[in-house]
Parts: C-alpha cells; sequence; structure tokens
C-alpha cells in the first residue's frame, strides 16, 4: 500500500470563486487567526481540495473562514453519511486523503457507517468534528457525543483537540496517518471555544508521531526467499489484493506476471489492478469468483499474496482452503501477515517496491535455476476457465436479465469510466460482468459491505475525476438509503450517473432465502415492482436528475446510450429486471471452496486430480 | 494457554488507556492484571499487562498494539529474565488472642504491618503472584476483612533499558 503522500497535488485543480479571496501565509512566519481560521489554513496547506460536510452549531466556526477560502472546495452534503462515502470515493478514484467534516453529537455519529467501511477497506479519510466547548464536555450537553470514543475500533487514529494551538500539528498528522503505512480513516475532534479562541498559525508544523514508523522498505532476504519458492513453483498463483492499487504497483504488478508467467486472480478490492482482458487474468476469487479463479487457488503449491488479506468471503472455511499451498504473504501491515493463515515467507512493506525488488529477485534466482514448465497448471486452468466460463442465463419469465445490462453498462461507456456500487447482487455483477482495465476504475465496499454506497461515493468520484465518467451501479435497495444525494449532485454540478439495478427486492437476500431458507421470502420484497414505490423515474426529476427507464432487452442500449449523453445533470437510470437472476458461481458461506458451484445444482469435479 | 507479561511504553495522552483496554477485549482477550505508570521520560508512561493466552494469538495482539499510533515499544519480558512484582495491602482479623501468630507469619513473608487496631492488622507486601497467593492462604484461617492488590509491575534483568532503547 502506498506511502506517498506526495500525491496531494499542491495546486488546486478546482478552486472556488471566492468573494474575498485572502494571500496563503508566507511558511513559517506564525500569524495571529482564530482556531477556526487555524484550521482551514491548515487544510489549504495540506492541500486539501474538497471538503464535504454539513454545518452545525459545534462546527459553525470553522465554516466561517470557509466560506472565504479559495483552495478548499466545500459541498453542501444532505447527510453525513453521504459525506463519509463521498470522501471515500474522492480518496479512492485520485489516491489523494478524502476529506468530510460535521457537527458534534448526530452530525458526527453519522459519519460512523463510513469511518467504519473506510476503515475495513484502507482508505484515507480524515473528518473533522465539531465537539462542545470544553467546559461542557462530560455533562451530557446538547449535541454532545465522545465521538473519539465511539469511533476508536473503527478509525486508524482519533484525536481531541484541546487547544487552538494544536490544530495545525492536528490536521497535518491526520493526514499523515491517513496517507501513509496501511491508510485509513482519521477523525479530528475540535471543541467549539477552540475553533474559537485567539492563537497563531505557522507552517508546517512538527509532526510528534514517536510510535508510528510504518515500514515500506521490504527485507531483502525475505525477498530472496521468496523469489526462491517462486522460481521453483509448479501451481503457483498471484493473489492480488487492493493494496496493490493502494500502492500504485499496477505497471510493476504487470511486469512481475508477464516475466514469470503465473497467472493472476484479483480480489473484489483489486478488479482493475491487472488488466481483465489479459491473457494470464483468471478473474475473481471468492464467494462469487469465478470457478478458474478459485480452483487455481485451491489446487495451488504457492500463493503469493500481495496486499491481500486472506479474508473470509476469499478462503471460505480457512481450513480447507488452499491446503497445498505454500505462502508468501506481502503487505504493508505486519498484523495482517499470519493472521489468518500463515505465511512461509512474510515480507512487510510497500508493495510497489516489494514488487520491483521482487521482479530483480525472481531474475537473478532463475540465471541458477532450472526453468519449471508451467504448462501443465495452464492446461489444467485454462481447460477450467473455457467449461466455466463466467455466464448467466436469461430469466424463464421474460423479464430483463441484470447481467445483461451491466454488462451493456460496461460495453458502451468510455474506456476510462470509474465504476462504483452498492452492496449486493448488483455488486457482484458489476464486479463480474464489467471489464476492467485500470487501477481506481472499480471503487466499492467491500469489508464493511455498505448498502448505500453507490450514489454518495459516485458523488465523491466525481469531485475528483470531473472530466470522467461515473457510473454508480445500485440496487433498488441500496439506492433507497442514500439517494438524497442526487439533490446535492444537482445543485453542485456533479453529474453522475445512477443504474438502479431495479428488481423489486434485496437480491442477495432473496437469493439466499431462494438457496437456503427454502424459498421463503421473509421480508425481502421492496414493492418497487408491485406498487412502483418509490418510482425511480419521477424520484430522479424531483432531486433534480434526469429520470430513464428501460424494462425490456430492446431499450437498454438506447437507454444508456442517451444516459451517457447527458452530461449537464445526474441521470437516474431505472433498469426493471427480474427478480430470480441469482449470483453464479457461489461458495455458500462456512463451506470450502472446493464445494463452489458454477451454476444452481452444478459442481466441478474438484476432486479429480488436477 | 501461558501466561505473558508485556511491558508497553506508550505516549502519555489522554485516551491511550482505553485504547489498549478497547483493543484487547475487543480482540477477545481478557487483561489478568494491568499497572500503569510513569517512567523517566516525561512523555512516556508504561503499561505492564499480564495476559493469558496461546502463543499465535499473543503474536497478533502483540501486532495489533503495535499498530496504536500511540504505542511506542513493546516488550515480553521472560518470567526468568525478569523481576516481576506485585503489591497487596490485607486487612485480616486479629484481635490480641492470635496477633503474635498473624505477626509471625508476616514475619515469615518479610511482609510488615502497616496499621494496627484492636479488631484487625492491615499487611502490606510484594512480591510474584505465588508468594502473595502462599501469604493470603496462610492468613486466611483468621479472616480476611479485605484485600487490595495492585497489577504487576515487571523490569528486565541486567543493565538494557528498554525506555532508553525505545527514545533513542
Amino acid at each position: 500500500m502506498t506511502s506517498a503522500p506526495s500525491r496531494q497535488a499542491s495546486e488546486p485543480s478546482s478552486p472556488r470563486p471566492g468573494p474575498r479571496p485572502k494571500p496563503a501565509p508566507p511558511t513559517g512566519a506564525p500569524i495571529r487567526v482564530t482556531g477556526a481560521q487555524s484550521l482551514v489554513r491548515s487544510l489549504e496547506a495540506v492541500g486539501c481540495e474538497v471538503v464535504f460536510g454539513i454545518p452545525g452549531g459545534t462546527i459553525l466556526p470553522a465554516y466561517d473562514p470557509l466560506l472565504d477560502s479559495t483552495k478548499v472546495r466545500h459541498i453542501l452534503v444532505r447527510h453525513e453519511q453521504g459525506a463519509g462515502h463521498a470522501a471515500t470515493g474522492y480518496a479512492q478514484a485520485t489516491g489523494k486523503v478524502g476529506v468530510c467534516m460535521a457537527t458534534s453529537g448526530p452530525g458526527a455519529t453519522n459519519l460512523v457507517t463510513p469511518l467504519a467501511d473506510a476503515n475495513m477497506d484502507s482508505v484515507p479519510v480524515v473528518a473533522i468534528t465539531g465537539q462542545q466547548s470544553r467546559p461542557l464536555i462530560g455533562t451530557d450537553a446538547f449535541q454532545e457525543a465522545d465521538i473519539c470514543g465511539i469511533t476508536m475500533p473503527i478509525t486508524k487514529h482519533n484525536m481531541l483537540v484541546t487547544d487552538a494551538s494544536e490544530i495545525p500539528r492536528a490536521i497535518a498528522e491526520a493526514f499523515h496517518i491517513a496517507a501513509t503505512g496501511r491508510p485509513g480513516p482519521v477523525l479530528v475532534d475540535i471543541p467549539k471555544d477552540v475553533l474559537q479562541e485567539q492563537t497563531s498559525f505557522s507552517w508546517p508544523p512538527d509532526l510528534r508521531l514517536p510510535g508510528y514508523r510504518p515500514t515500506t522498505r521490504p527485507h531483502g532476504k525475505q525477498v530472496r526467499e521468496a523469489a526462491k519458492l517462486i522460481v521453483n513453483a509448479r501451481k503457483p498463483v498471484l493473489y492480488v489484493g487492493g493494496g496493490v492499487i493502494k500502492a500504485d504497483a499496477s505497471a510493476e504488478l504487470l511486469r512481475l506476471a508477464e516475466d514469470t508467467g503465473i497467472p493472476v486472480v484479483t480480489t473484489l478490492m483489486a478488479r482493475g489492478a491487472f488488466p481483465d482482458s489479459h491473457q494470464q487474468h483468471l478473474g475473481m476469487p471468492g464467494m462469487h469468483g469465478t470457478v478458474a479463479a478459485v480452483a487455481a487457488m485451491q489446487k495451488s503449491d504457492l500463493l503469493i499474496a500481495l496486499g491481500a488479506r486472506f479474508d473470509d468471503r476469499v478462503t471460505g472455511q480457512l481450513g480447507s482452503f488452499a491446503p497445498d499451498a505454500q505462502i508468501i504473504h506481502a503487505d504493508i501491515d505486519p498484523a495482517e501477515i499470519s493472521k489468518n493463515r500463515r505465511a512461509d515467507v512474510p515480507i512487510v512493506g510497500d508493495c510497489k517496491e516489494i514488487i520491483t525488488e521482487l521482479i530483480d529477485a525472481v531474475r537473478a534466482e532463475r540465471e541458477t535455476t532450472k526453468k519449471v514448465d508451467l504448462t501443465p497448471w495452464w492446461d489444467t486452468l485454462s481447460s477450467l476457465r473455457e467449461t466455466f466460463p463466467l455466464g448467466y442465463d436469461w430469466p424463464e419469465d421474460g423479464t430483463l436479465s441484470p447481467q445483461f445490462v451491466i454488462e451493456r453498462i460496461g460495453a458502451l461507456s468510455p474506456a476510462d469510466t470509474i465504476y462504483t456500487a452498492g452492496v449486493g447482487q448488483h455488486q457482484m455483477w458489476a464486479a463480474q460482468f464489467v471489464k476492467y482495465e485500470h487501477p481506481r476504475t472499480w471503487i466499492n465496499s467491500g469489508g464493511l459491505g455498505t448498502m448505500g454506497f453507490a450514489v454518495p461515493a459516485a458523488m465523491g468520484i466525481k469531485a475528483g475525476e470531473p472530466d470522467r465518467t461515473v457510473w454508480a451501479i445500485d440496487g433498488d435497495g441500496c439506492f433507497q438509503m442514500t439517494n438524497q444525494e442526487l439533490a446535492t449532485c444537482a445543485i453542485e454540478n456533479l453529474p453522475v450517473k445512477i443504474a438502479v439495478i431495479n428488481n423489486g427486492n434485496l437480491g442477495m437476500v432473496r437469493q439466499w432465502q431462494t438457496l437456503f431458507y427454502g424459498e421463503r421470502y421473509s421480508n425481502t420484497d421492496l414493492g418497487t415492482h408491485k406498487h412502483r414505490i418509490p418510482d425511480f423515474k419521477l424520484l430522479a426529476e424531483a432531486l433534480g436528475c434526469a429520470g430513464l427507464r428501460a424494462e425490456s432487452r430492446e431499450e437498454v442500449d438506447e437507454v444508456i446510450a442517451k444516459a451517457l449523453e447527458i452530461n449537464d445533470r445526474p441521470v437516474v437510470v431505472d433498469f426493471v429486471v427480474g427478480k430470480d437472476a441469482q449470483v453464479w458461481p457461489m461458495v455458500a458461506a462456512g463451506t470450502g471452496n472446493s464445494e463452489i458451484m458454477a451454476a444452481r445444482g452444478i459442481r466441478p469435479l474438484f476432486d479429480e486430480d488436477l | 494457554m501461558t501466561r505473558h507479561t508485556l511491558s508497553v511504553l506508550v505516549e502519555d495522552k489522554p485516551g491511550v488507556l482505553a485504547r489498549v483496554a478497547g483493543l484487547f477485549s475487543r480482540r477477545g482477550f481478557n487483561i489478568e492484571s494491568l499497572a500503569v505508570g510513569r517512567t523517566e521520560y516525561p512523555d512516556i508512561s508504561r503499561m505492564t499487562i499480564v495476559v493469558s493466552v496461546d502463543e499465535l494469538p499473543l503474536e497478533q495482539v502483540t501486532k495489533q498494539l503495535n499498530k496504536l499510533i500511540n504505542v511506542i515499544k513493546i516488550v515480553e519480558l521472560e518470567p526468568t529474565a525478569s523481576v516481576q512484582r506485585q503489591l497487596v495491602l490485607i486487612k485480616v482479623r486479629a484481635d490480641a488472642t492470635v496477633r503474635s501468630q498473624v505477626l509471625e507469619t508476616v514475619q515469615l513473608f518479610r511482609a510488615k504491618v502497616v496499621d494496627v487496631s484492636p479488631e484487625a492488622v492491615t499487611i502490606e507486601a510484594t512480591g510474584t503472584s505465588e508468594k502473595l497467593d502462599a501469604l493470603l492462604r496462610m492468613l486466611e484461617p483468621y479472616g480476611l476483612r479485605e484485600i487490595v492488590q495492585s497489577g504487576m509491575v515487571a523490569i528486565g534483568r541486567g543493565a538494557r533499558s528498554i525506555t532508553a532503547t525505545a527514545v533513542r
């Protein structure tokens, strides 16, 4: 994962026209300001371009100098959860730190879900919250919540600023911690009277982090050990996780893969880290991965895990996961190594540096080692890939296939389009049926699985990448959790495109009810089909967006083309699809990966010796 | 499960104890004993944590502890290579008829009496948890009115200093 704060651009790309521009203070010279001014100047100095937030009582002092800032654009969201996911989307798309702001109490607690989400997916986010004035802390004052206590387990770090002179350092440390090592969210809680206090501002402040020293350079001996295993493996697999994207190591990965000829699988968080069109790419592993990717890992004799964390959705039942494989585990977070599966060769460091050194070490090792022929391994995998390709059947009841819709969106949209998704069936299909060629083009909620992620994330992505097409593939359940942010998008000129894959149900839950609960559909019908409540087309228009609808196969391409043409406001397309479509392949929860079902009732015979 | 003593150097900042304690409970570990105090550096505190876990989960919890920004250094202190001490204050029922017997036990354990009243004596004792357990067993027949026990503190044997290497 990355440790490159230099990605924070010093030149703001989209300065907001403000009535009273003020020059930044000369570096180093302390000047008299309020705590609030110190906060805004610190944000400017650290390179923050966009803040997503909502003002309220205790954060109010900060919003006054924010009005004057020509460097920081504030986007007024409709709900703090939207601010948090937008910051996450922005960070994932640009590689910079995403920033959100909220008031104390309910404003801050509304950030809990996006902070937990960013924590699980290692996204560099800084949240700034107002807090009750110092004398009132601990008295159950109005809109008081111990947000540092609440977010302690779901942030990389958090801090309560108790003195205005500490503000520049707190902001600098928060950005540094968020962006370096294994990235993650950092919350800075600032009492109202600290924001109002007179103080002096100077930049840059000293960072005082004696306990924070992330390891980025890998250990040379471990890299050589890994190279030895790699050149001798007969059935190796490159198991690529989101860390490769965070470390901007896709180019290095491509070189390592092509140098060695080793098959590649990319996890849900790593889609786009390696081109889907590449012959060596077997697709996504895990619960809804391709048969070839899951089988490759199961039958492997060497897993080279790069920035991945052996998540239960990837490994299935841990005890039966990849039983014959030795493990090389490279990650920037030492706590991930051997957490779930014991590593034979642990490598702690930044993935970009690790892969770069691995390339050289493998080349050196090859000079003294007889080359292992990977042809038999590839024969096995190619035959699996051909026998069990990703695919889908059209619903028997004549309804529209959701997979088809998503596939067409991917096929018709520009090559540099960025996709995001909610959580559920549509998310899995978006991971499977859109072809990703570049890193940071697929942004989703992987670890926490946050329904409602898509719309606000798309908003943040569009704010960071205004010239690229942004598609949110959403479900009708997810969409109803956070669609209020479309009003923000419409007003703030963030023309995102939302595809509501509307199957009228909480689709993934319904799929489990079909498979594991005897087709008893308890509380999964949302009524968006039966009653057309809400009517997504009308809702979209009410929120200042263009509303479109497609209900048959014939309409799909036409409606997507129309959606791609509208760029003066957000677009929502209500794709009314069948409710019985299912996500396949599937490894049922609690079973081993060898039990993967390619489709309902079809189990590849893994027991045969491959 | 075996018992491990961790010496954890932390920044002396508000909330650090909550972070450390929260991490243990969140990851499903039970802290047996905890002592927090100052060190020879004004900004650095030491937590001595005794926890019963197997080797592998201990490695995981140590790594997770290390990830806390305010944690500076963690050292596991082996019982044989360190001096480990607890302090206990014991209020024992002891009237004139048994007081001399109680005082004899106090002598044997090289403990001391810190308060006397007609019905009770209060004893202060330091030592390993094994020694203190033995003392308590000896005093139990007289009637233990109240026990107050500190967390374990520990320091490595020899000339090396954990703090000195941490701040260097």
